[in-house]
Parts: C-alpha cells; sequence; structure tokens
C-alpha cells in the first residue's frame, strides 16, 4: 500500500468522456491516476483536490510528438527549448522528440544532456533529444550513439533528419550499432542526388509549369526500400520520418509484412499533419510558407497517406514543427527554408482529416499520437493509456469546437503556420503533465 | 489590363491587342532621328538585375529612357541571399527611394510575383528563374505577326532545351492563347516534368522528332541550350544534341520556303542553331531585338501611363 498522499496534488477530472467511449471522473494522486470511476468531489477525503470540469471533453492519453524542431540551441530568435515546449503543451502534447540539427548538433552526450536540462527547466512537456547518426550531420562518421544513450538523456531515437543518411554502409554500421541499447534510426528518405540539390517541392505537372525545381517521390521510395532492406539485414529498427508518397506507403505495407513475418526486425513510419491534408497546388501562388520537404504532394498521394494511418501502416501522427525567423521565409521561393509550423494545430488538423472522414475514432488517434510514438521512442512514463496507475499525462479536448486558425495567436516564436485562416474541428481545453495542468481553458497555466 | 506583368496569364487577348497596337507606333519612334516622347516624364523605373543579362536588361533602358522615364539599373550576381539580406527587404529598400515600376531579373522562379506582393510599384517580370519571361514572348509573338500576319491556325515549333527556358513557358501560353497551333520539341530529358498532363490542358503538342515537325511548322523558334547543363547528363554530348535536335544546315533545307526563325538569344552557333539558319534571310532574330524595345515601350506605357494618357 502507497503512502498517503499529500491532498494538495489530488485533482479531479470530472465527467470527461475517456476515448470519446463512456464518461467517467478521474482521480489523480501525486501525479498519477488512482481512480476510475464516480468520485464525488465534497467527499471529505477529495475536499481540497482541484477540479477540472471535463463535461462534454474527450480525455486522451497525453500526446507524444516523434518530431519537433525546438532551435535551440542555435536560433533561439525563431524557437526555444521553452517556447517550443509552450506550443507543444497547447497542441495537447506531454513529450516531444526534439530533432538534433540544431547549432551545435545534438552529436554529443553534452550536447544531449543540455538540450534535455532545458527542457525539464522548461517543465511543460518531457523534452527527449534526438540524437544525431553522425557526427555533424555529415553522414560519414558515426556520432556518439552510445555516449547519448547512457548519458543522462537516455537518447533511443537518432536522426539526421533534414538530410539523408545517404551512404548505405553507415546507414548499415548505425541500424547495427543502436542494436546493443535498442535504439532506433528515424530516416529522413531522400537520395540527394535524385532529388537534386536545389529541389524545393514536388515534382510534377505544377513544378514543371511553375519552373520550380521539384523532387520525384520515387528519390523517398528508394530510401525507404534500401533501409527496411538493411533493417532486415541487419536485424535492427528503421523508422520512416515523414512519410509522403503513395509509394512509400506500399513499400511500407510490404516491408511490415516481411518484419512480421520474420520477428527479427521492425519498420515503422509517421505522418505529418500537412501531408494528411494540404496538397502541392498551394504551390501555384510562391508562398514559401508551403514550402516544406519532404514537400507537399498530389491528392493521390494524400489520399494514400491516410488510408495507410487508418490501417496501422504508418503508426504515427509526428509534426515536424519546424519554426522559422520570418525573415528566413522572405526569399524567393527557392532560396526560402524550409519548414511550417505544426505543434499547436496537430491534433485538430488529425481530428479534423482521420475522424472527420470516419477513418479513425478516438481510440485510433490516442494510437496514432500517443501510444504507438512512445512505443517507438521508447518512452516508459508516455502514452500508456487512461488506466489506473498510469502516468496522469491527459490530454482534455472540445471535440466539436470549431476554430480559424490565427498565426498571430501563436506562443510559438515564428509565424510561418500554414493554417492561418483555416477552419478546423477539435480544441485542446487542457493538459495534464503528471498531474499538472499545462494548459487550462486552451490557454497555458 | 492587370496593375503588374508578371506572366503572360496576366493578359487578357485585348490586353495583348493594346500592346501590339501601341508598339506598332513606338517601332516607328526607333526610325525617328530623335528618340524620345515624353509619355513617362517625372516617372522613375528600376531595372533590377539580379542575375546576369545584357540585351534585356538594354532592352528595358532604352525602352524608359526614349520614353523619357529616368532609368536606373541596379545589378548584382546571385540573389540577396548571398549578402545575407532577404529579397524582401532589398526590395523594399530599392523601393523606398520612390519608385514607379520595378523590373525585375531574377534567378529564382516566382521571385516577381512575391516581390509584387511586398511593394507599392508596378512590377515588371524580366524573366524569373526558369519560369516566365513575359515580355519576351511579347516581343517574339509581336514580331511573328509582323511577318506572318494573324497566328489563328498557324503551327508554331518551339525546339531546344524546355525544362530550363522561361522563354518556352511564356511562348506557349501566349502563342495559344493568340490562337497557334504549337508543339514544343526536346528530348525526354529536357522536357518539363509533367508536360504530357499539362499540354493536354493547355492545348499544345509535344514531340521528340524534330524533322517530322519541321516540314509542316509555319515558324520555328530555337531556344538556347544551356552549356552549363551539360555535366547534368540531360543529353551524352554537344555533338548528339546537335544530330539529334539542332536546326542543321540539313534541316535549314526541309522547312519551307521563307519559314521565319526565332531565337531569343544569346545563341550558341553550331550547337542548337547552325550559323547559315541564324543569318539566313528568313531569320528573325534580330527583328526580334528590335521589336523587343518598342514591345518594353508599349508595356511600360500601358502600365505606368495608361490611364493617364487615355484620360
Amino acid at each position: 500500500m502507497s503512502a498517503p498522499e499529500n491532498d494538495s496534488s489530488r485533482v479531479i477530472v470530472k465527467g470527461a468522456s475517456l476515448l470519446g467511449d463512456k464518461s467517467a471522473d478521474l482521480l489523480i494522486v501525486g501525479g498519477v491516476i488512482r481512480e476510475i470511476g464516480s468520485i464525488d468531489a465534497r467527499d471529505t477525503a477529495h475536499g481540497s483536490a482541484t477540479v477540472i470540469d471535463a463535461d462534454g471533453l474527450v480525455a486522451l492519453p497525453g500526446l507524444v510528438d516523434l518530431h519537433t524542431h525546438l532551435r535551440e540551441p542555435g536560433r533561439e530568435d525563431a524557437e526555444t527549448i521553452r517556447t517550443g515546449s509552450m506550443a507543444a503543451a497547447v497542441g495537447g502534447y506531454t513529450a516531444v522528440l526534439a530533432m538534433a540539427n540544431t547549432s551545435p548538433v545534438t552529436d554529443t552526450a553534452e550536447n544531449a544532456e543540455r538540450v534535455f536540462d532545458l527542457g525539464r527547466a522548461a517543465g511543460l512537456v518531457d523534452v527527449h533529444p534526438v540524437g544525431a547518426v553522425t557526427r555533424g550531420l555529415a553522414g560519414e562518421e558515426l556520432a556518439e550513439l552510445g555516449l547519448m544513450n547512457r548519458s543522462r538523456a537516455r537518447v533511443k531515437v537518432f536522426s539526421d533528419d533534414g538530410k539523408c543518411v545517404g551512404d548505405p554502409r553507415v546507414m548499415r554500421r548505425a541500424l547495427e550499432y543502436v542494436k546493443a541499447f535498442g535504439g532506433v534510426i528515424s530516416q529522413h528518405s531522400q537520395d540527394a542526388s535524385l532529388a537534386g540539390a536545389s529541389a524545393c517541392c514536388h515534382e510534377g505537372e505544377l513544378s514543371g509549369q511553375l519552373g520550380l525545381p521539384g523532387w520525384p517521390g520515387v528519390a523517398e521510395e528508394i530510401i525507404v526500400a534500401r533501409d527496411v532492406m538493411l533493417a532486415r539485414h541487419t536485424g535492427s529498427r528503421v523508422h520512416v520520418a515523414h512519410v509522403s508518397t503513395a509509394g512509400s506507403v506500399e513499400v511500407l505495407r510490404w516491408a511490415k509484412a516481411q518484419a512480421a513475418k520474420d520477428g527479427h526486425w521492425s519498420v515503422t513510419a509517421e505522418v505529418t499533419p500537412h501531408h494528411l491534408l494540404l496538397t502541392t497546388d498551394l504551390l501555384s501562388g510562391y508562398d514559401p510558407t508551403y514550402k516544406v520537404n519532404p514537400p507537399l504532394r498530389p491528392v493521390e498521394d494524400v489520399e494514400a497517406l491516410r488510408a495507410a494511418l487508418a490501417d496501422g501502416t504508418i503508426d504515427a501522427v509526428a509534426t515536424d514543427h519546424a519554426p522559422h525567423a520570418r525573415h528566413d521565409k522572405e526569399h524567393a521561393f527557392v532560396d526560402a527554408a524550409f519548414g511550417m509550423l505544426g505543434l499547436e494545430t496537430a491534433l485538430a488538423v488529425v481530428n479534423t482529416v482521420m475522424r472527420g472522414n470516419d477513418l479513425l475514432d478516438w481510440a485510433g488517434i490516442a494510437s496514432v499520437m500517443s501510444a504507438n510514438p512512445a512505443r517507438i521512442a521508447g518512452l516508459d512514463d508516455q502514452g500508456q493509456g487512461i488506466a489506473v496507475g498510469a502516468p496522469a499525462n491527459l490530454t482534455l479536448i472540445d471535440p466539436d469546437a470549431s476554430v480559424t486558425v490565427d498565426r498571430d495567436a501563436s506562443v510559438s516564436l515564428s509565424r510561418n503556420n500554414p493554417w492561418h485562416g483555416r477552419t478546423l474541428t477539435g480544441a485542446v481545453h487542457a493538459t495534464l503533465l503528471r498531474g499538472v495542468a499545462t494548459v487550462v481553458e486552451g490557454q497555458l497555466a | 489590363m492587370n496593375r503588374h506583368l508578371l506572366s503572360i496569364d496576366d493578359l487578357a487577348v485585348d490586353d495583348v491587342r493594346t500592346i501590339f497596337d501601341t508598339a506598332v507606333e513606338m517601332h516607328d519612334v526607333q526610325k525617328r532621328q530623335v528618340k524620345k516622347l515624353p509619355a513617362l516624364r517625372g516617372r522613375t523605373v528600376i531595372n533590377l538585375f539580379f542575375e546576369d543579362s545584357t540585351r534585356t536588361r538594354s532592352s528595358f533602358e532604352i525602352a524608359g529612357k526614349w520614353l523619357s522615364a529616368d532609368t536606373i539599373n541596379i545589378t548584382g550576381k546571385g540573389s540577396s541571399t548571398s549578402k545575407g539580406e532577404s529579397l524582401r527587404d532589398t526590395v523594399l529598400t530599392v523601393c523606398a527611394m520612390g519608385v514607379d515600376a520595378l523590373v525585375m531579373r531574377h534567378s529564382a522562379s516566382g521571385s516577381a510575383k512575391q516581390v509584387s506582393e511586398w511593394v507599392d510599384a508596378v512590377v515588371i517580370n524580366a524573366g524569373d528563374g526558369t519560369h516566365e519571361h513575359p515580355t519576351q514572348a511579347l516581343l517574339d509573338a509581336y514580331t511573328l505577326e509582323r511577318r506572318l500576319g494573324s497566328l489563328e491556325g498557324r503551327r508554331i515549333s518551339v525546339i531546344g532545351d524546355l525544362t530550363h527556358s522561361r522563354v518556352f513557358r511564356s511562348n506557349v501560353l501566349l502563342l495559344t492563347k493568340l490562337g497557334a497551333e504549337v508543339t514544343v520539341v526536346a528530348p525526354p530529358t529536357l522536357m518539363p516534368s509533367g508536360i504530357d498532363a499539362w499540354s493536354k490542358d493547355a492545348g499544345f503538342a509535344t514531340s521528340y522528332d524534330i524533322d517530322e515537325v519541321l516540314p509542316t511548322s509555319d515558324a520555328v523558334m530555337m531556344l538556347r541550350v544551356q552549356r552549363e547543363r551539360m555535366n547534368g547528363a540531360f543529353f551524352p554530348s554537344a555533338r548528339e544534341y546537335t544530330v539529334g535536335y539542332g536546326l542543321t544546315r540539313d534541316r535549314l533545307a526541309s522547312l519551307a520556303e521563307g519559314t521565319p526563325i526565332l531565337h531569343p538569344g544569346p545563341m550558341n552557333r553550331g550547337l542548337e542553331i547552325a550559323a547559315d539558319a541564324a543569318d539566313a534571310a528568313h531569320s528573325l532574330i534580330l527583328d526580334q531585338v528590335s521589336a523587343g524595345v518598342a514591345v518594353r515601350m508599349s508595356v511600360l506605357y500601358h502600365l505606368l501611363a495608361g490611364e493617364e494618357a487615355t484620360a
């Protein structure tokens, strides 16, 4: 039996619909869900508990983002770990994985611990640094994968994101090496030679007309195909970041079936909210807000990605939140920075696209935005669901709220928001990190 | 007429007719001893050329001067990013000097359109990357009309490096708008991506076979092969390109007599066009250059003085 908790740490969430199903009250004590059922806040045992009225709200386990760019260290004018954490909390996240392409790159234990510590200091979400696969993201020598894993940050996910690990021999060694500690290599799949150095959008009819250098879907697909074969060969775990084409989905479908049969290796994949909804035709006005890597693709690809997320071929939604200072986007399209914001709007986009089209229910959304990302990243205290004994990492959502996105309302330091002016369904009402509210009524607590 | 000229798509057929009609008058100015009209007196036109250009910049400069505008050239290699400044900051700085029109050349597709959203000045696209070069298309069509009369139903072949050609993109829009039957010819590696669907939508034909196309052409427009592309595995060698797609002396003979030949320049003699073809009596290459000034005078006049002049 556990020791009696201090009443001040008690929180009662009243009347939330758990994963969109039956309504129940949650008693949270010391950051852990202690009771699920009908809990009377007037009971003398709970009299001093903080009560959150969740009538009409859906409760999901706290969201986990496998793919966030926080820009600190190096570009604190675009985002800091604190402001990125704020955006994550407002978006319903309780954990994010911070990509390694900062300055300096997260390729040593010291750099990983620095990111980890800044995340803890911000205290709004768990910030887990992603380690670089190669030193300086140069694609040549392995970074200190083992030391990063042994560090305080306990790094398990490694990625040169922004760049592809192009050399198959380096990729093979990385996959082999991380087996020692259950790591996973998250690959930015883009054959650099085939995509071309100046590629800035999807290669297709529109890029031909606009005179923009495009990169074809096959430049992604051949790397996905290569990497699943390497994962099979090495018996390791590969994760495909931001899948963007129907061809990649086909490869993944085949690979997952093989992996299930073989049993000694695995492949997982993520898709971004923007690749689930936005299409390449948005580029016709040359607005760099829509410049992202991998690029927005045609509607056929978008439909394939939705279907793959619905049937489990794609495991997770990851934001690829990529804040940029305004002046880094105010260049000619080919010269502007890649990337768009995503943390604050991801849940609403997924709700609008996937639940709105009956492709996923709330339990399905919980899987792809919380449980699966936590499993892929090896996070034990995230994505566990809403159960007695689980950490009280929770997101409470107003499922029917209709919200028109205003980029100036963002808590991110940046404004490169592709959803500005769009109306999305579903709003994060509250976020709880181990029982502590980080967001209440849509605002930072 | 739209406020800016960024793309041929900005122009209705009536706009094109208006530009051509005025260009005829402007063309006559070239024959005068005193080549000066007062139309744009007191107006400032900046030629903002981020990318090297001799003929287009000179052509716009002369056009502006003959209309009595104060014409200033600003040139700089590469894009503004090479100096660390954003494109927006660069053009806002230039325009803060009190500019009425910005004639802009830039290596990046879409840059003229982006700039038009940031500044108050009229923006004229003088070539944006591999996207468009609308005044080149206007002067090409104007030159052809002077030789052929109406372009309605005329079979015009555009041959060469289509992928990297802004001249092609503007021309295919304008020539089809004026009723011409356009066929574009290039090796598959120099056809823009998605051209099959695009050509179907836009109503032009594609071919890999120059010899099939030339004998039935009413006009031939050759495009420059960008020598710097040769290392990009777009085609094996200069020799092979010439054999496959050049307007050689032999092919010149396959043209119907007097078929106009155009080239936007600068030419690679002996590569995409034989000297005999470039210098043929029916070559319009120098006519294009002189028509360029007239057409650009007309464009400047209509965008900067049009309303005042007709009031």
